[in-house]
């Protein structure tokens, strides 16, 4: 896989999307040792929507930064379609991040007195494109979010399930193989939250693609096909569901 | 890639206007000042060349002075007598006129109106030598002269200010306790710089100067012009050895008078003006380098204030180096934009100030160019810290950033 080039195509599932194996996340040294991560080994194959859960502190969100390029591991391999991303300088992380990854965040994170339609045209701005294509690229975004009549307004002119729509259309406008959500729910009310989960579930069946969310909650989990418990930095348990969308 | 980041740096600018104005403002008033100092500067050269050229090129200035030894007897050099004046116009070749001159501060009575004017005493080869003008009358009569009568040239703000509507010739003046006739009315010759009117003058002739006002029969200066202005280095050599001899000043002695030609007034005056301007330009610059930190500090400020923002683009997909190149691009749009303001406002004020000091306006555009350059590059140095720190944050501690 060549990281530096646009990369929008998918290349053929030979193995996982991504791979930790014996991933270590270790803060502090000695009696204050902290081991955010404790020897975990995952696997996510392209097109999975996979739920996270764990208690507080149990290492969700330390996952997570690492899957999104955003932090390295002090220990193990994560392999990016293949490829060991450990290895990678924060230039080539940040180009992975730019073409392949999509993050929601809990507290939505757009761009503050920015229209909706700049806040989806910033990762395009990044990747080179011109404007004509970018403004096309970030109305169709909105569209597939239901937000198409809102390009013009603010995050402040937006109510907080608006703004996280906002957010999942600026994750995927880029097209990326991975979308990585910690706690997009965690702000919003129980109706707001199944809209985002229905939008979410619609983009993995309908794009094919590949979700990783953490929640706390059983019924948010529920809409994923696998479920990932973590505990004090280790998985403890893992889950298939039969089927996937439960509400 | 520049361009994508010259837009959003733009945005950014956009979006805070009242903050990028404040962030701007000490580079405005830098710039501004730097302007008008330089402008008004370079007037004010032009003018005392123009003045100077018209007081006439081709004159030499006898006035006392030169050795200034500290504690010496020297220090108050003497004044000259009729005896020098008669001397120089007896022994000097190729001088077309000697004109003695003395003057002083006095109250003016014309009437019941009462001006402190300048108040000057000298003979009429004055016309020849300084090229006055009378418009209404005459000059001083040799007579007139010789037996020191109470007779007086006016100048023109005189003749407009206190003699209002009136026939001044044959009008009488006091002059502190001496009265004496209006004979002649001069050309006016125009404000001199910073508000000094040349106008405001009554001339008597030196006799009567000397023992109605003066109270003794020296005189402070002589004014001499050449017959041409190639002959001029050589009649001040003349000068200086009539003098010294005169005088009788050994040959490894300093003399205590000087001889100035007006090239050298002007070199003088012009060089003073020109370390004046620097000095002040450089106090002015100072308030750039000032404006130039308010630009720094404003960038720290908002580094930190948008950690968050900074965070989002580096998880979005900005490399470190885009998120600096930004935040250089913004300092530098802003100091650069500051810079067009203050150059617009300092030829502004410069054009308003320049003609109430009767400085002429000169526009220099090298000046203007180097403002602009200057106050961007400002931008760059001082933007430079902030941008580097915007750089170097870890995304995710960033976006943890309330
Ligand atoms: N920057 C850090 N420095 C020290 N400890 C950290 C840091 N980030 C996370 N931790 C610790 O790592 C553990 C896992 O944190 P995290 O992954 O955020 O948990 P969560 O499952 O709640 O998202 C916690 O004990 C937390 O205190
Ligand atoms: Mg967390």
């Amino acid at each position: 896989m060549n990281v530096m080039n646009g990369g929008m195509q998918r290349e053929p599932a030979t193995g996982p999307l991504v791979a930790f194996e014996q991933v270590y996340k270790i803060y502090g040294h000695g009696e204050s040792e902290v081991r955010a991560l404790d020897g975990i080994d995952l696997q996510i194959n392209a097109g999975e929507f996979v739920a996270v859960m764990g208690p507080s502190g149990s290492g969700k969100s330390t996952s997570m930064n690492i899957l999104g390029c955003l932090d390295k591991p002090t220990a193990g391999r994560y392999l990016f379609k293949g490829t060991d991303v450990t290895s990678l300088n924060s230039e080539q992380l940040a180009m992975l991040r730019r073409h392949y990854l999509g993050f929601v965040f809990q507290g939505f994170n757009l761009l503050a007195r920015t229209t909706a339609l700049e806040n989806l045209e910033i990762p395009l701005i990044y990747q080179r494109i011109e404007k004509a294509k970018r403004r096309a690229m970030a109305r169709e975004a909105l569209r597939v979010v239901g937000l198409e009549a809102r390009e013009n307004h603010t995050p402040a002119e937006l109510s907080g399930g608006q703004q996280q729509r906002v957010a999942i259309a600026r994750a995927i406008v880029t097209n990326p193989s991975l979308l990585l959500a910690d706690e997009p729910t965690g702000n919003l009310d129980s109706a707001r939250s199944h809209e985002i989960m229905q939008l979410l579930t619609t983009l993995n069946r309908e794009r094919g693609l590949t979700v990783v969310l953490v929640t706390h909650e059983d019924d948010i989990a529920a809409y994923a096909q696998r479920r990932i418990d973590f505990r004090d930095g280790k998985i403890v348990r893992e889950t298939r569901a039969s089927r996937a969308g439960a509400a | 890639m520049f361009a994508n980041t010259l837009i959003m740096a733009v945005r950014e600018i956009r979006r805070n206007v009242l903050r990028s104005g404040l962030t701007v403002l000490g580079i405005i008033i830098g710039v501004a000042a730097v302007i008008i100092i330089v402008t008004l500067g370079a007037g004010t050269t032009q003018q005392v060349g123009s003045e100077i050229s018209k007081m006439g090129s081709n004159m030499l200035t006898l006035m006392p002075g030169g050795d200034m030894r500290m504690g010496g007897a020297a220090m108050q050099a003497p004044l000259f007598g009729m005896g020098d004046v008669e001397a120089l116009q007896r022994e000097l070749v190729g001088v077309a006129a000697i004109a003695p001159y003395t003057q002083r501060s006095a109250q003016v009575v014309i009437g019941n109106e009462n001006r402190r004017a300048t108040v000057v005493g000298t003979t009429s080869d004055i016309s020849v030598v300084r090229n006055w003008k009378v418009t209404e009358g005459r000059l001083f009569t040799l007579s007139e002269e010789r037996a020191g009568k109470t007779v007086c040239i006016i100048g023109a703000t005189i003749r407009k200010e206190m003699l209002e509507g009136q026939e001044p010739l044959g009008a009488t003046v006091r002059v502190g306790k001496i009265s004496c006739e209006i004979i002649g009315v001069l050309e006016a010759k125009g404000q001199v710089m910073f508000g000094g009117d040349q106008d405001l003058l009554v001339v008597l002739p030196l006799r009567t100067y000397q023992r109605r006002l003066g109270g003794s029969d020296k005189t402070a200066q002589i004014f001499m012009s050449g017959d041409t202005q190639d002959s001029l280095a050589d009649l001040k050599a003349q000068v200086i050895q009539i003098m010294r001899q005169r005088r009788r000043i050994a040959e490894d002695e300093r003399s205590d008078f000087n001889v100035m030609d007006m090239t050298e007034v002007s070199n003088v005056m012009q060089s003073t003006i020109g370390v004046m301007t620097t000095f002040l330009s450089a106090i002015a610059a100072v308030s750039l380098l000032v404006g130039g930190i308010g630009i720094m500090n404003i960038m720290l400020v908002s580094v930190t204030e948008r950690t968050r923002e900074i965070g989002i683009r580096l998880a979005i997909g900005a490399t470190g180096r885009e998120v600096m190149l930004q935040f250089l691009v913004e300092a530098a749009l802003l100091s650069a934009f500051g810079g067009l303001v203050g150059i617009t406002l300092g030829l502004g004020g410069a054009a308003g100030i320049a003609p109430a000091i009767n400085v002429p306006f000169v526009f220099k555009p090298l000046t203007l160019v180097q403002a602009f350059a200057f106050s961007a590059a400002v931008g760059v140095v001082f933007g430079f810290m902030p941008a580097r720190r915007a750089a170097r944050l870890n995304p995710i501690e960033a976006l943890r950033h309330e």
